[in-house]
């Protein structure tokens, strides 16, 4: 500190702020990031879908029955893929933070292979479960 | 809280006991614990899920109240109704800055987690004993 000299700003607009997103050019881990975030949100929203599937369930036959009408027409089927991959997405960012929560896999090479991981891992098993799931119908 | 620049206070002394700082360990620790806990019981509910694809309203019924499917999806739905109330606890403190708006987010995201958890254990307890 070269001075105390006293201010008018208040201390709130003083404070330095860091460069948020649209300063940096777009890359993969940053994408990977920010998906994570995204995906958590859909599936914070997400949860109303699986109350009301099992509120149905556990109402009645009919209760079931429109609630499995309206998840298996075709919009529904979008919501649900886009659950599942969100899901699977956020599964895979949270392994991608494990290691990274242990200092590893943080430096140039070892990030990007961890970024593709996540985004090619989570599109491998929502494939995988909907293949699955057409296959058990 | 002084706002005056001028205050002979130290900064320390400005700030203490104004937020964080306090339970941020506590936080991040219950989000690695819930993370490490969904693993596990993530795949195990799109398991019992893909495993009632296409089955009829009593096959479902019966699957969904049986005592080990029931456990498994009440543990995945307190855990990740938790993970998730702390999730976007830290979303709403990084966007929200203005008090009175933050206040009520977080409150709001409190009791919809509290809301949607418990129709979730209702449903899954009533499958199960009625």
């Amino acid at each position: 500190m070269a001075e105390a000299k006293p201010s008018t700003v208040s201390p709130e607009a003083r404070r330095p702020l860091s460069p948020h997103l649209q300063i940096y050019r777009p890359m993969l881990t940053m994408m990977m990031s920010i998906m994570h975030r995204i995906t958590g949100v859909a599936l914070y929203v997400g949860t109303l879908l699986l109350a009301a599937w099992l509120i149905a369930a556990a109402t009645d036959a009919r209760a079931f029955a429109t609630i499995s009408d309206l998840l298996t027409s075709f919009i529904g089927r979008i919501i649900l893929l886009g659950f599942t991959w969100s899901l699977f997405h956020h599964l895979m960012g949270g392994l991608r933070h494990f290691i990274q929560d242990t200092g590893r896999g943080m430096e140039h090479p070892q990030r990007e292979y961890l970024a593709q991981a996540t985004l090619v891992g989570g599109l491998v098993l929502t494939a995988l479960v909907w293949v699955l799931a057409y296959a058990a119908r | 809280m002084s706002n005056n620049p001028n205050s002979m206070r130290t900064t320390v002394r400005q700030v203490r006991h104004l937020g964080s700082a306090k339970s941020g360990t506590h936080h991040a620790w219950h989000m690695r614990l819930t993370s490490f806990a969904l693993v596990p019981l993530t795949i195990a509910f799109v398991w019992i899920v893909l495993s009632l694809v296409g089955k009829d309203y009593n096959t479902v019924r019966a699957a969904l109240g049986s005592p080990v499917i029931a456990i498994i999806m009440l543990l995945f739905i307190l855990t990740s109704i938790y993970h998730m109330m702390l999730g976007m606890q830290t979303i709403i403190e990084d966007y929200v800055h203005s008090e009175g708006a933050k206040t009520f987010s977080l409150a709001l995201n409190i009791f919809f987690s509290f809301a949607v958890g418990l129709a979730c254990v209702y449903a899954v307890l009533r499958l199960s004993f009625v």
